[in-house]
Formats: structure tokens, C-alpha cells, sequence
């Protein structure tokens, strides 16, 4: 796999790119609690694809897209999983203290589109499928790669690290603050990475929870360091949502292609 | 006796915080609601980067017949679950108790007692916290400075969930 040059782009771009919708959609996934208690718990998690944050206005998202993962790296049984058609939800139980990934973060989508009698064909499958539909020989090909995760993560006591393990593929979030340790007034830092290097450069969009009751949504842009890292202090305690997204040139199998990585979450600011 | 009390004398002169003491007054407000539980309240010292220094109490649903469900509530006294209680396992002895209905509730640090004894002389808060079913949450902060110098009992009040906080340190010299 060679690199010929990186791009990076805003978020929304990524997501017109995978969802082919509005860019203003945004995914999430919300828990119903991110910071529990006691020996035992169970969460319940509502995901969609919506406008507002965090209220259900257009698209669900496939539960059967989702994994659970434990603070010890074991996958979580879902339970009770419902897909709507603007919302969907499933619950698990946490039995074991520490942090649990929640993660739509699936197998990658290929993508191409091609001229066909002076009209644009656009397609969707596997690699495999690429070569064997013959897609891969269209005239004027343009093939692009799609990873795309939405996430969260919820703590049963102490806050752990262990599910923030890097696989060195795409872009990952590794955090310097806990995700579930976001108070509001004191500095957050988030890092990211891309193929395992710190991803410098890559901007990131931040929004708080419940924009429809605000006139001016307060969104607002930053720019990761040369670690990676972004940094912003909540002003407003609530549920918070950011993204990122990057694009890269690659080849694959000797197939020149796009590669676009997004990164989705949600966490929580408590007041102090 | 004569030999006793000069080596009481020596002791104090080494170490003057050894034997100084604590007593916190918790005051649970009445209120005048439809549906009232009593709060549960945490109490601790902190150092002026807000680590903590000693955990005092936490007040809290005690385990009943096998059920823990009184811990679930626990990550709602927000600062203390995240400053000391996530690392914690519950119960905590001389720590851990039940909750406390409306009135004046005093905890008395002995002078002898690990929190105190490990209690180095500098700057610290008291920090009481406090929330309720149904309720709201507060939490008040007394700063003091460590060992007793004799000072008037220190006191804050909350205005909703917490009522007058008294810090009382004994110099026991």
C-alpha cells in the first residue's frame, strides 16, 4: 500500500460521502448513563442519524452495525436491539468495572462511480465484488474506500483504558482526557491517530447536545497539534458529539483508489 | 509521672499535628417537598489540587438482603465518585454509613486516627457534598489549614441540599 499524498477534509464532506445525504447529518449513539456505580448495570443506547443533537429526525442506525467490547477487550451481548426508522436502540449489561466501547466500526465499503452512455453510474460492494462484477474495469473509474466509525463509551466505576488499544488502521481516537472524566471549565484533550501515527493537522468539529434550542448551534472547529492532539474546555455541561474525517490516495491491490476514514463520538461534560 | 508527662511534652514538640483533632458538623436541611429521601453526603479532604487527602464518610442506601442498589446512586455525588469513590470499593470501613435524615450531624476525627495521622501540615478543603433522590445536589468547601492553631471553628453554609457546615479542628496541645 503506498501513500502519494494526504488530504484531510471537514468532517461533513465524509459523511456526504458515506451517508450521500445532507451534510448537516450527523450520527451518534447516546447511552443513557455514561458514568455508573455499583457491582452491575445496565445501559441502554439510542443511535440514529439526525440533524439536531441529540433528537431523532431522519435515519437509524443499523444495530446490528454495533459491537460491545468490555474493559478487557471481550465482545458484550446486545440485548433487546430495535431498529426504528429514525431511531434505533439496544441495551447491554456491564458486569465487569471499567470502560466499554460501544463501535459501529465494520468492515470498509468500497465505493466507485463511472460515465456509462453519458450517464453517472454509481456502485457499492466489496473488493471482491469490485473485481468480480468488473467494476474495476469501467472506463474512467473512480474507486474510493470508506471507513467510517460512530462511537461511545461508557465507565462502571473507575475509568480504564484498555478498549482505546490502537489497531494502526485508519483514523483512532486515543484519549489524554477520559472520555468519561469531562468536566465542565477544565481543559479536554482528545488525540488522534491515523494508520497509528498522531494525526497532526486533521480538523475536528465539536458540538453540544441540544442545538435546536439554541439560535446559533455552537458548533465550533479545531485543529489537532503535531501529537494529534486537540484541546477545548466545555463551557456547557451536557452531552457533547465531535468528528473528524480524513482522505487519503492510495492503491489497493494495484487498484489506485481514495481512502476517506471518519471518526464519530459522543461524550459527556459534567458540571463541577 | 514526672518522666511521663515530659516525654507527652516531647512528643507534642516533634510533632505538633499528632494528636490535633477534627470534628465536622453536617447540617441536612428540613424541606418542605412531597416526596423527600434523605441525601446522601460525602465528606473529604482535599489538597488545593483537589487529589484528596482523606476520605472522611460517605452516607449512603446500605446494602439490604443481597441488594446493592443503594451503590448505583453512588457516581451522583459527582465530585467525590470521580475525586475518590470510583477507586474505592464499597463499603469503606469508618468510612461507609447511612444516610441521615434532616438535623446536625457530627463526625469526630480522632487525633489518632489514619486520615489525620497521614495528614501532613499545609493547606486543605473540606469538601461535603451532597444530593438527593428527587432532590438537587450541592457541594460546599471549607478551606483550612492543617495542623489546629487554635482559630475559631470555621464554618460555610449551603443554601438547598446542605444546611451550616462547621469545621472544628482541636489543638491538643
Amino acid at each position: 500500500m503506498k501513500r502519494f499524498a494526504i488530504r484531510l477534509l471537514a468532517a461533513s464532506s465524509v459523511l456526504f460521502a458515506v451517508a450521500g445525504t445532507a451534510s448537516a447529518h450527523r450520527a451518534w449513539m447516546l447511552p443513557s448513563t455514561f458514568t455508573f456505580s455499583g457491582d452491575s448495570q445496565w445501559v441502554t443506547v439510542d443511535a440514529a442519524i439526525s440533524n439536531d443533537l441529540f433528537f431523532p429526525n431522519h435515519h437509524a442506525i443499523d444495530p446490528a452495525s454495533v459491537t460491545v467490547t468490555g474493559p478487557d477487550g471481550s465482545p458484550v451481548e446486545i440485548k433487546n436491539a430495535a431498529a426504528g426508522e429514525i431511531r434505533s436502540m439496544f441495551d447491554f449489561q456491564m458486569n465487569q468495572q471499567g470502560t466499554y466501547r460501544v463501535s459501529t466500526a465494520g468492515e470498509p465499503f468500497y465505493f466507485a462511480s463511472w460515465s456509462e452512455a453519458g450517464e453517472r453510474k454509481r456502485w457499492r460492494g466489496t473488493l471482491d465484488t469490485l473485481r468480480t462484477e468488473g467494476v474495476d474495469k469501467k472506463p474512467d473509474v473512480q474507486i474510493s474506500l470508506s471507513n467510517r466509525s460512530v462511537e461511545t463509551y461508557v465507565t462502571l466505576g473507575a475509568p480504564s483504558t484498555e478498549v482505546f488499544a490502537a489497531t494502526g488502521k485508519g483514523l483512532e481516537f486515543q484519549p489524554v482526557t477520559h472520555p468519561n472524566d469531562v468536566f465542565t471549565g477544565e481543559p479536554v484533550r482528545f488525540k488522534f491517530l491515523l494508520d497509528g501515527a498522531p494525526a497532526s493537522g486533521l480538523e475536528v468539529t465539536v458540538l453540544p447536545g441540544n442545538d435546536r434550542y439554541r439560535d446559533t448551534p455552537g458548533e465550533f472547529k479545531l485543529t489537532t497539534d503535531a501529537d494529534g492532539v486537540f484541546t477545548f474546555t466545555p463551557t456547557i455541561p451536557g452531552p457533547y458529539w465531535f468528528t473528524a474525517g480524513s482522505e487519503d490516495d492510495t492503491l489497493i491491490d494495484g487498484l489506485p483508489m481514495k481512502v476517506r476514514s471518519s471518526y464519530t463520538a459522543t461524550f459527556e461534560a459534567l458540571p463541577l | 509521672m514526672r518522666v511521663i508527662m515530659t516525654l507527652a511534652g516531647m512528643a507534642l514538640l516533634t510533632g505538633p499535628a499528632v494528636a490535633d483533632s477534627m470534628e465536622i458538623g453536617i447540617g441536612v436541611p428540613q424541606l418542605n417537598v412531597a416526596e423527600y429521601h434523605r441525601p446522601y453526603v460525602a465528606a473529604w479532604i482535599a489538597r488545593p489540587d483537589q487529589t484528596v487527602a482523606a476520605n472522611l464518610a460517605v452516607l449512603y442506601q446500605q446494602e439490604r438482603r443481597g441488594e446493592d442498589e443503594g451503590e448505583t446512586w453512588l457516581k451522583d455525588l459527582r465530585q467525590w465518585w470521580r475525586r475518590a469513590g470510583r477507586d474505592l470499593t464499597m463499603p469503606v470501613d469508618g468510612v461507609s454509613g447511612p444516610t441521615r435524615g434532616p438535623g446536625t450531624h457530627s463526625i469526630n476525627i480522632a487525633g489518632d486516627s489514619p486520615a489525620l495521622k497521614a495528614l501532613e501540615p499545609g493547606d486543605y478543603i473540606l469538601n461535603v457534598e451532597a444530593v438527593r433522590e428527587v432532590g438537587g445536589r450541592e457541594m460546599v468547601q471549607v478551606p483550612f489549614t492543617w495542623p489546629a492553631n487554635g482559630a475559631a471553628p470555621l464554618t460555610v453554609s449551603g443554601e438547598t441540599e446542605l444546611g451550616l457546615i462547621t469545621l472544628t479542628l482541636t489543638d491538643e496541645d
